[in-house]
């Protein structure tokens, strides 16, 4: 779960970890009262769930509350990446002397949280490791919460942070960082830039903290900075009734169990020259109401012009499928038509029930998938 | 032979009162697999398809001796259940269950490190060694004993892979499914080592996908050691990027975890690497012609 900028620095500020004054505002007197009590000048940050904003013209620095007045209104009608801007982050600008790298997150190959830092900072990250890879350094944790400040940690420190001063301040900094991965299952927490103000501190000039979507059990509190305007309607939908659904660009709908092989079925649609609408994994347990809610998802999107339902039966049990199939088509009323390939635990009773209602079977995923695509053709 | 499981491996099953647990102990019964045991806290002393229920795993490996034990609880309890196997010292812990958080793992990781316990999963199938035993999820029904290992990081992909090879009765050593969560026990390299050793193994298949660098590793390791034809499917060549399809692991994050770049270095590395799964078995008719 990815949160906005102003609620990772909210949760900055608690922690102890110098983030930049400010507040948000939806409205432009909000914003001109925050400016007139932080005092100008202020920039203006775009509050958006994607990357690239710096470049899209996310972010505006303004002087006066005229400047600020016509840039509120820009950023309000920006679209970066397709999301509408909503609310905008008004803070102190700083005039920065160096921009820093920092950051935590999970290193699954070393099975390891890794904290990060650069001295060539204000850049993407993934940028950085590209062109300049020796301007990344890296400390393992080696399965430990907190940081062990020995030899390793200040040679690591002292190889960022050019003076006492600021290697004292970017310690405690990835101090309060660690704490904070930790404490609320994070899975990434960093501050991009870590700029160096006029006065030679340290301050976090961006927040940013995704959270491990397998950990929110043990974080209910978290659900109320979700925003869910960010998410799409129907993935939204798919995951109340535990359907693992991202909507894709095709016309075939795909209705399949397991990610691995509903990731075949999109990768072998896209070889015979076709193009899946969407990735749908129905899971494990085989369940009939399942099925409908599929499809009534995947139906949503008027582009699709056939649907395949490709079923490897283990602890799905196939005669589930069809029943979910045969009363979908009863409550839904489509004329889409439906492509099915069954096999595996009780696919002769999935035959016989599907049969009966004249909707017919396919031996092969290959076949199955060259009919559908023929259809999506037509 | 086979690796990791065979008709002798006494296994324990963690969270055998549940639904889950409970169901799957009854299918590995009936496949012929030794469930020595079962373990659910508090429901110590009960009979579960005949089979004694046991507090804690070091009770259950006491009374038992067991070696290996498969995980069906829960995902917020599944950590400790791990836990309790690497300090009962179980020697194969296969974690069925999805879902566990990421730094629950970096935990458990760590537990394992320097002791006589390998973890399989979580957030897999399990593991069957065909006629010998079945420690997992998988239908029995399609597997049949044979030459090819099959290492994987699905579950009904692995099972399209298996039924076409033995649709075209080619058998097969051992499955293992090795789980889609980013950070998983075991990984290709090291069933690969286990596999080269097998002498029942002659052909191996890789069902790789999206995320991670795990098939660049094994490439490397194919590089210089393999001594057996290997043929490898990639899922998610049309997954787009920053999106997570379905598998927490299956997330392209950087230009080396994209299906087209573990093609390449797989191919490289002389990988045969098919386009779809029912061109396997046709790979290995050429390539292992007489030991067919």
């Amino acid at each position: 779960m990815k949160i906005h900028e102003y609620q990772a620095a909210e949760l900055f500020v608690r922690a102890g970890l110098p983030a930049l004054s400010g507040e948000v505002a939806a409205e432009l007197s909000e914003a001109i009262a925050i400016a007139e009590r932080i005092g100008y000048p202020v920039v203006l940050k775009a509050q958006v769930l994607v990357g690239g904003r710096g470049k899209a013209g996310g972010i505006k620095r303004v002087t006066n509350p005229e400047e600020l007045r016509s840039a509120f209104v820009q950023l309000k009608a920006l679209k970066i990446k397709d999301c509408l801007v909503e609310k905008i982050l008004v803070v102190r600008a700083i005039t920065i002397q160096k921009e820093f790298y920092v950051g935590v997150a999970v290193d699954a190959a070393r099975h390891d949280v890794v904290l990060i830092a650069s001295a060539a900072g204000g850049v993407d990250i993934e940028e950085i490791a590209k062109t300049n890879p020796q301007a990344i350094r890296k400390f393992y944790l080696g399965g430990n919460p907190q940081i062990n400040e020995g030899p390793a940690w200040q040679a690591f420190i002292r190889s960022v942070f050019d003076d006492l001063a600021q290697q004292r301040q970017g310690t405690q900094i990835f101090q309060r960082l660690t704490k904070i991965f930790f404490d609320y299952d994070c899975s990434l927490a960093e501050i991009n830039p870590l700029a160096v103000d006029d006065q030679g501190q340290l301050c976090a000039a961006d927040a940013k903290i995704n959270f491990d979507d397998n950990a929110l059990f043990r974080h209910p509190d978290l659900h109320t900075l979700r925003d869910i305007r960010y998410e799409e309607p129907d993935e939204m939908e798919a995951k109340k009734y535990g359907l693992s659904f991202v909507r894709l660009n095709g016309n075939i709908g795909c209705i399949v169990n397991g990610a691995g092989l509903a990731m075949a079925t999109m990768d072998i649609i896209n070889l015979v020259g076709g193009e899946p609408a969407n990735f749908l994994d129905v899971g494990g347990s085989s369940n009939p109401e399942k099925v409908i809610h599929a499809l009534r998802i995947i139906l949503y999107n008027k582009n699709v012009k056939a649907v395949l339902i490709n079923i490897f039966g283990g602890i799905t049990r196939c005669d589930d499928i069809a029943r979910g199939l045969i009363e979908a088509q009863r409550q839904l009323k489509f004329s889409v038509p439906l492509v099915v390939r069954l096999i595996g635990t009780n696919e002769n009773e999935a035959k016989v029930l599907l049969n009966e209602q004249r909707i017919f079977t396919y031996p092969t995923m290959r076949e199955a998938i060259g009919q559908a695509v023929e259809l999506a053709h037509r | 032979m086979s690796i990791l499981i065979n008709q002798n491996s006494k296994v324990i099953v963690q969270g055998i009162t549940g639904r889950d647990g409970s169901f799957h102990a009854q299918q590995m019964l009936s496949y012929g697999t030794r469930i020595v045991g079962g373990v659910t806290p508090g429901k110590g002393g009960q009979l579960v398809h005949g089979v004694p229920v046991f507090n804690t795993v070091i009770q259950a490996k006491k009374a038992t001796a067991s070696d290996t034990a498969v995980i069906y609880v829960p995902a917020p309890f599944a950590k400790n259940a791990i836990l309790e196997d690497i300090q009962a010292g179980i020697n194969l812990i296969i974690c069925i269950t999805e879902g566990i958080p990421v730094l629950d793992m970096v935990e458990v990781m760590r537990a394992l490190e320097g002791t006589q316990s390998r973890l399989i999963g979580p957030n897999c199938p399990g593991v069957i060694s065909p006629g010998k035993a079945k420690v997992g999820i998988m239908p029995g029904h399609i597997h049949k004993p044979g030459p090819i290992g099959i290492i994987s990081r699905s579950g009904t992909l692995t099972y399209e892979v298996v039924y076409s090879l033995t649709y075209n009765n080619i058998g097969q050593s051992t499955c293992v499914g090795l789980g889609g969560d980013p950070i998983i026990g075991m990984r290709f390299v090291n069933i690969l080592e286990m596999f080269m050793r097998d002498d029942e193994t002659q052909g191996i298949v890789m069902v790789g996908e999206i995320g991670g660098e795990d098939e660049q590793l094994a490439a490397e390791y194919i590089r210089q050691y393999a001594t057996k034809p290997i043929v490898a499917f990639i899922a998610g060549r049309t997954a787009p990027p920053g999106k997570r399809m379905g598998h927490a692991g299956a997330i392209i994050s950087s230009g080396n975890s994209t299906a087209e770049a573990k093609r390449a270095v797989l191919k490289s590395a002389g990988v045969v690497v098919v386009d779809f799964p029912e061109e396997i078995p046709l790979v290995f008719q050429e390539k292992l012609k007489y030991a067919l």
